[in-house]
């Protein structure tokens, strides 16, 4: 009983093996911001609990950047005839089916890690908060057209709210 | 009577500056007055002369002219303000949009779209209500996105909604006669028949209402609340603490506490008197209030989700509450006191039905009845299998959703026990997640998304394998219903008269 949850006959599109390199250099940069600011901290108190903590924080860290790669493999969109269907997730699985006529927006966004490897963030908004759906690591190019494309889309499948 | 959907520009009523803080403004030149006089009794009987302190000094300086001048000037530059206000404050209604502008120096202008209207509100706080006004409220779909007009008078008000509802159904419709103004010769004759009138305007309703609630019940409702749990603690905590320690002034602490909670209980008490909710063809209208009252209209398609709980101290009593979330937030307060969002304070199981059967048309109200008080495992649910026990050690039976050709329905809790029904045409998109101790048991999470509100509809601990195939019902069904839903437009689908 511990299958991992998989959608039939959905073929998924993955997200730039690029983003990769991007995840792993912004948590580096967190992480040795955390652990260098929690190993400060730890001197000047100078307590045993104190170094405890900041170990784990930093193999917490270790972790989350070993894992890295198969997190962002596990992101993948999918455009059907009239919905979007998003997944991510390893430990924690999460698909969200958004019809298309219920977009409200898409935004762009790139953050300047992203922008140096070329690549943009695409996050949907519905009339609900809780839909929250964004897909990171897109090339630029792509991102764009896909704008453009689920923008027409969701014009011409536009009901009430 | 004016036609206001003419599509020209139309002022409020003229008390409006008074009613909405002139009242203030009196009350100021009244404490000013008051001064004065103690002032002036001084001056001609003698006295110790120490009120009005500012004024003696200014008389003894020779100020008092100037203080006089200025107060005289300051009080029309209010007066000539509020009228320039008044002036400026003007509204329309064409067949798009209402739009408002207002401001002397700072103009702004409002335009709400009517296909974006999510209820039409008419609150008469005591006050302005004993001048015979009233405040129309549009609520547009969005975050403090409401279109306010305040203060029409009554029968304008009651006027404008019906047009802006005509209007906003897109039907072809000519309009009806226009109502009848109230009775009465007099003035004073006018305005106690308003009073006493119904909320329900008799002409525009198909039915009464469908729910009365019974005052014994209101009362009852609201003495087994959680507050009133909160409330016996405190005391209790009190009598101990003063009874171990022999300190009295925590007993003194007490008393404020309990000041606040009596008149907490009164405010609720009046705010769901006379509480009504009815069907008109242009939407389910709920009104309530008894001193300050409240009257809203909410058009069909306007209700996001709609939730029945049942607290557990309601359950030997049989009541239950119904909630709704909707895409606008209004300013005024609904009934008990509570957010606008509480469609039925306090009623039992009949009454529940034909709430339901009111706000969701579409379905089998007496089914969703069955489905509030059934044990589980039946009507047409899919619920969480006996591993799910572990997660859900009461409810396991009951916690299940279903797919019915209108909604889903979220069914949770054998204690507090609750049903959320989110109508497909309104839902934004749904969501199924696994952590990964639910993976180990093979159970899963389902969300539906609606707009914010009260209600988050979710059910946790369901089987991972029935979740996702309900996933994929769930995501079919409502891209379905968005391209059939027109209820946005509700009547257009009338031909011309």
């Amino acid at each position: 009983m511990s299958d991992r949850i998989e959608l039939p006959e959905t073929e998924w599109k993955r997200v730039s093996q690029k983003y990769i390199v991007v995840d792993v250099i912004g948590s580096i940069i967190g992480a040795v911001v955390m652990v260098g600011g929690a190993a400060i901290a730890s001197y000047f108190i100078g307590a045993q609990w104190a170094w405890a903590a900041t170990i784990s924080l930093a193999i917490i860290f270790i972790l989350t950047i070993a894992f890295t790669p198969r997190r962002v493999r596990s992101i993948g969109y999918a455009l059907r005839q009239d919905d979007l269907l998003f997944r991510r997730g390893l430990l924690f699985q999460r698909f969200v089916a958004i019809p298309y006529g219920r977009m409200q927006l898409v935004d762009i966004n790139r953050g300047p890690l992203a922008r140096a490897m070329g690549l943009s963030e695409l996050k949907f908004v519905t009339a609900a908060a809780a839909s929250g759906v964004t897909i990171p690591g897109i090339p630029e190019q792509d991102a764009e057209e896909l704008r453009d494309t689920l923008v027409t889309l969701a014009e011409s499948r536009r009901a009430g709210l | 009577m004016t036609d206001y959907s003419d599509g020209d520009w139309h002022r409020l009523h003229p008390l409006t500056p008074l009613l909405k803080g002139g009242i203030a403004f009196v009350a100021a030149i009244g404490i000013v007055i008051a001064n004065l006089r103690e002032f002036l009794i001084d001056q001609f009987i003698g006295g110790n002369g120490e009120q009005g302190e500012a004024i003696v000094w200014a008389t003894e300086h020779g100020y008092l002219w100037i203080g006089v001048l200025g107060f005289i000037a300051v009080l029309l530059l209010f007066v000539v303000g509020f009228y320039f206000s008044w002036r400026m404050h003007m509204f329309r209604i064409t067949d798009e949009v209402v739009e408002v502008r207002s401001g002397i120096l700072f103009r702004t202008n409002r335009k709400g779209r009517l296909d974006r209207i999510q209820g039409i509100n008419i609150v008469r706080p005591f006050l302005p209500r004993i001048f015979g006004a009233a405040k129309l409220e549009i609520n547009v779909a969005g975050q403090d996105a409401n279109v306010q007009l305040d203060y029409l008078s009554g029968s304008a008000a009651d006027q404008l909604r019906t047009e802006i509802l005509r209007l906003a159904s897109g039907t072809q419709q000519a309009p009806d006669a226009p109502l009848a103004p109230t009775e009465g010769s007099s003035v004073i004759e006018q305005r106690l028949n308003e009073f006493a009138a119904p909320e329900l305007d008799p002409a525009a309703v198909s039915a009464q209402s469908v729910v009365n609630i019974h005052l014994g019940r209101l009362i009852g409702s609201l003495l087994l609340s959680e507050f009133t749990l909160v409330l016996i603690g405190v005391v209790v905590a009190v009598i101990a603490i003063s009874a171990t320690t022999g300190e009295l002034f925590v007993l003194g602490i007490a008393v404020p506490f309990l000041i606040g909670s009596g008149s907490f209980y009164f405010q609720r008490f009046t705010k769901s008197l006379r509480y009504s909710i009815a069907g008109t063809p242009d939407g389910v209208r709920v009104g309530f209030g008894l001193l300050s009252t409240s009257n809203e209209t909410l058009p069909p398609g306007r209700i996001h989700s709609v939730q029945v709980t049942q607290p557990l101290l309601w359950r030997p009593a049989g009541w239950w509450q119904i909630k709704v979330n909707r895409a606008s937030k209004s300013s005024a307060q609904g009934a008990a006191g509570q957010a606008n969002t509480t469609i039925l304070p306090v009623g039992n199981l009949v009454d529940v039905e034909n709430v339901l059967a009111l706000v969701l048309p579409g379905e089998d109200a007496h089914a969703l009845r069955e489905a509030l008080v059934a044990k589980g495992g039946d009507v047409g649910f899919v619920n969480s299998p006996k591993r799910a026990a572990l997660f859900r050690w009461f409810s396991w039976r009951r916690n299940g959703f279903a797919l019915t050709p209108g909604s889903v329905l979220l069914r949770k809790g054998a204690i507090y026990r609750e049903l959320v029904i989110v109508p497909l045409a309104r839902l934004q998109s749904v969501a199924l997640s696994q952590g990964p101790i639910r993976r180990r048991f093979g159970l899963a999470d389902i969300r539906v998304h609606t707009v914010a509100g009260p209600i988050t509809p979710a059910v946790g601990a369901v089987d991972a394998g029935d979740a996702t195939t309900f996933f994929g019902e769930v995501a079919d069904a409502a891209i379905r219903s968005g391209t059939t839903d027109t209820s946005h437009r509700w009547r257009s689908g009338e031909a011309l008269a």
